[in-house]
């Protein structure tokens, strides 16, 4: 078992015949995703890599019985093709694009409140599901199929995280990166939910940054609603106030955000924290 | 991206909010023009991002020409240290020169992002004129707070809310509400991520005035706006950082002696931490991203070599879309080109690691290569310590 996605997810790429997209379809396909349709509009007819594109997600959902996009498109359209693959009825939209105008996603947000539709990202590397599924820019074949959930803020500090695991012989359920904006589909919490319900998830890596709350109120919901496990580490222990750390929501502002907090935080509320990004795997070793 | 307080004003009035008569002046001559224009008493305020400018002599009050020309003079060219410059301080090459305000009562008022329910909140209180932080921490009873509903918008009732709670009289809530208003709708239509107006005051003559105003700007939103990317004023920027954002690079300065090379800002975070724990500085942060080509890293080397505080360089790379061994071309090109002296200290993991190390071992320069995340955090330390005692 996994969460979201597994071997029958069947997969659209959006903006499939931009460089990005292109490229990282063909990977997907290769690692065994089920990649049954691409989407950019103008370009209906024609194929990537044997890939069937379409001009709109309805036509790709109505032919290719499609549940899931990933999402490549620019910044300044990328809010769109969400809202159309939304509109479409696709249950898991993964939008790997960063520099998302803020104001664009509080829109979105708004508009998928209430739908069934789940939206991760976007600025994330987007999900993998080990030996079944991979929705997004990581390298597959740093992961191994096991019993540990992952889920981060982060690209490839998710990598060093699960390469670390996969080395201490901890495979995964599933990984995934939720992305580095404020304004996000997809928070720790309902990460943790998910993993809390998966029989076959027996621990939780989590892996925060500054900026934001969602860390702490991360660490009170593991407190009073999980029984499995929870290790974390916090990245940004050394960031400066008041500097946007490549990522759009890693930020201190007002004394607010600071890793100390955030670490603080989750010791409270019994979650054992590693200090150094080095000992990641190693402090979901010791708890297990 | 952060604007000087008389663009803000000026791109406020054009939304209904009311600011005190004045101008902006970049010599003592033009600031005496402005005075004779608008009449005493002027208030003279330094123009530069950083807050605390009063504190630090940056605003001055002059009755008369007199005084405006030696305030003028005084504050032009001054290097400005406020708790926001840093010890450096900050070089004055503008001042706003204002009608002085008489005061009757000073407010907050703010709009920001509310991160945890993805909605924007209109903030006000009655303690005007300190920082919010305090006001938080001291009385969080007297910070109002309205969030905005996406889909329609703010409303009028919500300004009229903050008004009542505020302590406004009935004759003031039109122009309160006005304010409110005014400053919600620069907010949308310019794509800022911060607009904050501390104070507003009430005057003598019955005005709503903005009195400063701190305004940020969403960066990934500025492809839509032309008018308002044209208003950075370079000479506040970091010049490496400003080098790097036209090389796709992330890049901030911080005030160590370790240089760090990394892919992703997570990562890139996580290698000054570690740097940190080891017992040294780091002097960067620099993310090359993922998309990131022999060329970009080339630059990314020179950003970091421009830096003379750096004695080590610290490269950390999880190769994923990224490739260790076009990367390590791209340190060979950089280290060649440039004449690298300090220490290198390289970390590569992921896709084509074996070609990577292969190309730095052929390249015949000193680099120590090392796999493991702690060992090579803790030797680059060593060669940094190392270097400064010899």
């Amino acid at each position: 078992m996994s969460i979201w996605l597994d071997k029958n997810t069947k997969v659209i790429v959006q903006g499939i015949t931009g460089q990005a997209g292109s490229f990282h379809a063909k990977s997907c396909k290769e690692y065994g995703t089920l990649v049954v349709g691409g989407v950019t509009p103008g370009k209906g007819g024609q194929a990537v890599d044997a890939i069937p594109i379409f001009n709109t997600v309805r036509d790709a959902v109505d032919i290719t019985k499609a549940n899931a996009s990933l999402i490549f498109v620019p910044a300044p359209f990328a809010a769109d093709s969400v809202l159309e693959a939304a509109d479409a009825g696709i249950a898991l939209i993964i939008c790997i694009t960063e520099g998302i105008p803020v104001a664009d996603m509080i829109q979105v947000k708004a508009a998928l409140r209430g739908s069934n539709t789940r939206l991760i990202g976007p600025n994330c590397p987007g999900a993998i599901t080990p030996g079944e599924c991979k929705m997004g820019i990581m390298p597959g074949p740093i992961h191994k199929k096991g019993k540990i959930g992952v889920v981060s803020r982060s690209g490839t500090l998710t990598y060093e995280a699960v390469d670390q695991l996969t080395k201490l012989g901890l495979g995964q359920t599933t990984c995934i990166g939720i992305g580095g904006d404020p304004v996000n589909g997809t928070s720790f919490i309902d990460c943790l939910v998910a993993f809390e319900k998966d029989p076959d998830t027996q621990a939780v890596v989590m892996i925060g940054e500054i900026g934001g709350t969602q860390e702490e109120e991360a660490a009170e919901f593991i407190k009073s609603n999980m029984k499995k496990k929870v290790t974390a580490f916090i990245a940004g222990q050394t960031a400066p106030e008041g500097k946007r750390m490549g990522h759009a929501g890693a930020i201190i502002a007002g004394g607010k955000g600071t890793a100390k907090e955030k670490v603080a935080w989750l010791e409270k509320c019994g979650v054992a924290v590693s200090m150094s990004p080095a000992t990641i795997g190693k402090t979901m070793q010791e708890v297990l | 991206m952060k604007i000087h307080e008389y663009q803000a004003k000026e791109l406020l009035t054009q939304f209904g909010v009311s600011i005190p008569k004045g101008k902006v002046a970049a010599t003592v001559n033009e600031a005496k023009t402005v005075g004779q224009e608008i009449g005493f008493p002027v208030v003279v305020k330094a123009q530069i991002h950083a807050g605390g400018r009063g504190k630090g002599g940056g605003i001055k009050v002059a009755k008369t020409m007199q005084e405006l020309e030696a305030a003028a003079e005084n504050i032009l060219g001054m290097t400005l240290i406020t708790h926001q410059t840093g010890p450096e301080g900050k070089k004055v090459k503008k001042v706003l020169v204002e009608k002085a305000s008489q005061i009757v009562k000073e407010f907050y008022l703010s709009v920001v992002l509310d991160r945890a329910k993805s909605q924007l909140v209109m903030m006000a209180s009655p303690e005007g004129g300190v920082e919010i932080e305090e006001v938080a921490a001291r009385s969080p009873e007297k910070i109002f707070k309205t969030w905005i509903d996406p889909v329609v918008g703010l409303q009028a009732y919500q300004a009229r809310w903050l008004g009542f709670k505020l302590g406004f009289e009935n004759a003031f809530i039109k122009k309160w509400q006005q304010l409110v208003t005014g400053l919600y709708r620069f907010y949308v239509a310019t794509d800022a991520s911060l607009a904050e107006i501390n104070p507003v005051v009430l005057t003598k003559e019955g005005e709503l005035f903005a009195l400063d105003a701190k305004i940020n700007f969403d960066d990934n939103a500025l492809f839509r706006h032309a008018d308002i990317a044209q208003l950075l004023d370079p000479d506040e920027e970091d010049q490496n950082e400003l080098e790097a954002k036209e090389h796709n690079l992330n890049y901030i300065s911080l005030n160590g002696n370790i240089g760090c090379l990394v892919n992703g800002a997570g990562l890139a975070m996580a290698t000054m931490d570690i740097i940190k724990l080891s017992g040294g500085e780091p002097c960067n942060f620099l993310d090359v991203g993922g998309g990131a080509t022999q060329e970009t890293v080339t630059e990314a080397f020179k950003i970091i070599l421009q830096n003379v505080k750096v004695r080590a360089i610290f490269v950390n790379i999880f190769g994923g879309i990224l490739k260790c061994d076009l990367l390590a071309l791209g340190i060979v090109a950089a280290a060649k080109e440039l004449g690298v002296k300090v220490p290198l200290v390289v970390r590569l993991l992921g896709t084509n690691v074996e070609q990577g190390k292969e190309v730095l071992k052929k390249s015949g320069l000193n680099i120590i290569n090392e796999d493991d995340f702690a060992t090579a955090a803790t030797v680059v330390v060593r060669q940094a310590h190392h270097d400064r005692t010899s």
